[in-house]
């Protein structure tokens, strides 16, 4: 059994605004090992990111961590003080930012942004970290690294822009590196060479890495273990393959089915999920997914909502029904089913083309807006 | 404007011998520089053509009196030869140009005797000394304010701050002169009696200048500290600044190499012609602390149609317009990388 790097307990972060308390965050409880890869998915909008910027702390306002803890090798971040927080952020954990094209000042030298992460830091000097900023960027495969340092965010091209966020976030070679869609803003070859970059890194240096995606295709490349987030909450949880072969959440089973696939024959068309996210600020009662879920019975319509149960070996989930009791022929799903090839006759060509543009990226979330 | 990037630099057009010059980032800046400052002479001989014109067109002469007696026919003509006015006003344009081309900007009709290379020289010191000190004042408080004010955003500092900028934009300035004479001199000295108050007016000894300084500094503080504050806020919520604090950085250097380094670049704008408007004067402020300077000497030359004097003064102010301006531009290329001189 590994060492728990990161343990978050029933983890609250809440958004006061004028229209009322968005529960973004609503009772996360998981956690890390160290070493290990964490993949966290969820459409847009699920608490995925406010989840990650809790666990630095850096909840933009009107947010804030209302309740539960978060223990980093035993020690609670939101306790931590200024200064500890800050010794904290970019040293024991570090984040990639989702959008590399604004995550970089746009007015200081590349170098210097991975410089400065370098010497936040007590562990080194500014003469060591000179060099070993240029090693950084030999190391995720930026070209001309010598001369590149001195250039600004507007001279590197999207690509390199998030291998300099990588080479930044590798640098205090923390123990877990938070890495928020790290290749979405990129096109499918630049994809491709960062999964493996990270791959790499993460075998080499043993960094436990927490993937924040809704690309399942990554996942399924990188990840131990998945976390299926949804309107704050976890509903699934386990290893990767074990999900990815009986998923017993519908909205898993859902995501999974939205996810075009090249290696089987398929039978019938894509699904996409209906609707969209509930508003955090007034969610259903019941099963937050109920309104969207082919499987619903009435117990899911009313409070109390149901809780993460075991369903198999490290595998839990948040469902009255569970996959394994739905048979895959059931009404609904029939139902469903031809909706969506209803729909997909209507619109023949584009579903054409979308099935085939994305093969490659597999990105889920545009299932539901599909 | 030099903001358009991508477009191949001018030094490219020079011949090949110049290529040493034109190929390093400073020698590229003289041959910029070089360039702004000869684009001046068109922009100052567009300015004389405007303002030549816009004075003769108004109606009334230089040999006009306030009240009821006017100077005889006989006399007004002679000062009109005197001064050349008779002649046709394409000629009178013509010798004009020509004299300041030899910086010879002709004589006062309101001073007689005096030229208006004196006049200026005379006042300018006095309105730009004023001037100088009203900037010192405006970047540390304007931009000191501003980002204090952000930084603490919807706390009692930022209320108090911004409460200061409006109360400060909104009252005029002889309103605020009179209101610090009545308590620096008037009250002060009676209170202190004697021992400590400030001159409510005139030159001389360093006390003179507080109050106008303050006064003329006033306004543009509450705008810089406003343009800041705006700028500083919207900077706050970018994704660098997220990354710089996910880093562990001190929030001092969050706030100085990531907030203001990006912050403060509209804020630059806007002090350029801030400064030009500061040392060309106040009527205002001069009147009201009764200061020989430019800005009043200016004022009353346009009442008594001194043209000589108007176009002097016009000149002299929209060459430190264009000065400013130019060093906003350069100060451009070393604060914001994206700029690039073209």
């Amino acid at each position: 059994m590994a060492q728990t790097l990161l343990q978050v307990e029933d983890l609250h972060t809440q958004f006061f605004t004028s229209r009322g308390v968005v529960r973004a965050v609503d009772g996360v409880t998981f956690h890390v090992d160290a070493g290990e890869t964490l993949g966290v998915v969820g459409e847009s909008g699920c608490g995925k990111t406010i989840t990650a910027l809790s666990i630095l702390r850096l909840v933009p306002d009107p947010g804030r961590i209302t309740s539960g803890r978060i223990l980093f090798r035993g020690k609670d971040v939101t306790k931590m003080t200024d200064e500890e927080i800050r010794d904290f952020r970019g040293n024991d954990v570090a984040m990639i930012f989702q959008d590399p094209m604004t995550s970089l000042n746009p007015v200081t030298k590349v170098g210097m942004q991975i410089e400065e992460a370098m010497t936040a830091h007590e562990r080194f000097t500014e003469k060591v970290a000179r060099p070993r900023v240029i090693e950084l960027l030999k190391r995720v495969r930026v070209p001309a690294a010598e001369s590149r340092v001195k250039d600004y965010p507007h001279q590197f091209s999207g690509g390199m822009r998030q291998r300099a966020m990588i080479a930044m976030g590798l640098s205090n070679e923390p123990d877990l590196l938070i890495a928020d869609e790290p290749t979405t803003a990129l096109d499918v070859t630049v994809q491709a060479q960062i999964i493996q970059l990270m791959k790499q890194l993460n075998r080499e240096l043993n960094t436990a890495m927490m993937l924040i995606t809704h690309n399942m295709a990554l996942v399924a490349s990188l990840c131990q273990r998945i976390i299926v987030m949804y309107a704050g909450r976890i509903v699934e949880e386990g290893p990767v393959e074990q999900i990815f072969r009986s998923p017993q959440h519908p909205y898993t089973w859902s995501l999974l089915r939205s996810v075009p696939r090249v290696d089987e024959a398929r039978k019938d068309r894509l699904v996409s999920i209906k609707g969209m996210p509930p508003d955090l600020s007034h969610p259903p009662p019941g099963c937050k997914f109920h309104p969207r879920c082919p499987f619903v019975i009435d117990k899911c319509k009313v409070d109390p909502e149901p809780q993460l149960e075991e369903v198999g070996v490290d595998q839990v989930a948040r469902c009255w029904v569970l996959m394994r009791n739905v048979k895959e022929e059931s009404t609904e799903v029939a139902k469903q089913s031809a909706l969506s090839k209803e729909a997909a006759e209507k619109l023949k060509a584009p579903v054409g083309e979308l099935g085939a543009g994305e093969v490659g990226a597999g990105e889920v979330g545009r299932g539901a807006g599909g | 404007m030099a903001v358009i990037a991508g477009r191949p630099k001018r030094g490219a057009l020079l011949p090949k011998q110049f290529a040493a010059v034109t190929d390093s980032r400073l020698g590229s800046l003289g041959v910029y520089v070089l360039r702004r400052v000869l684009w001046m002479i068109p922009v100052v001989f567009f300015v004389i053509v405007i303002t030549f014109s816009l004075m003769h067109l108004a109606s009334g002469s230089p040999w006009d009196k306030a009240g009821g007696r006017q100077l005889s026919q006989v006399v007004i003509d002679n000062l009109n030869r005197k001064y050349g006015l008779n002649r046709p006003i394409y000629e009178q344009f013509a010798l004009y140009v020509w004299n300041v081309l030899h910086f010879d900007f002709g004589l006062s009709y309101q001073y007689q005797g005096k030229t208006v290379v004196e006049l200026i020289g005379g006042g300018w010191p006095y309105t730009a000394t004023i001037g100088v000190l009203a900037f010192a004042l405006i970047v540390p408080f304007g931009i000191g304010l501003g980002v204090i004010a952000a930084l603490r955003q919807n706390s009692r500092v930022d209320y108090a701050t911004m409460g200061f900028a409006t109360f400060a934009a909104s009252f005029p300035n002889f309103v605020i002169g009179a209101l610090m004479i009545v308590f620096f001199s008037v009250l002060m000295y009676k209170w202190t009696g004697g021992e400590f108050f400030l001159p409510a007016g005139g030159w001389g000894v360093d006390d003179h200048l507080v109050m106008p300084a303050v006064t003329l500094a006033l306004l543009p503080i509450a705008y810089t500290a406003r343009l800041t504050r705006a700028s500083t806020l919207e900077v706050i919520r970018q994704d660098y600044v997220r990354t710089a604090w996910a880093k562990g950085l001190s929030e001092r250097l969050v706030v100085v190499r990531h907030v203001l380094k990006n912050a403060l670049i509209p804020v630059v704008t806007t002090l350029g012609p801030t400064f030009a408007f500061l040392v060309t004067g106040s009527v205002i402020v001069e009147q009201v602390f009764s200061i020989p300077g430019i800005g009043r000497a200016f004022v009353q030359a346009v009442n008594s149609r001194d043209y000589p004097m108007i176009l002097g003064t016009t000149v002299l102010f929209s060459l430190v317009i264009a000065v400013a301006n130019l060093i906003v531009d350069i100060l451009y290329v070393f604060i914001d990388p994206r700029v690039r001189l073209t």
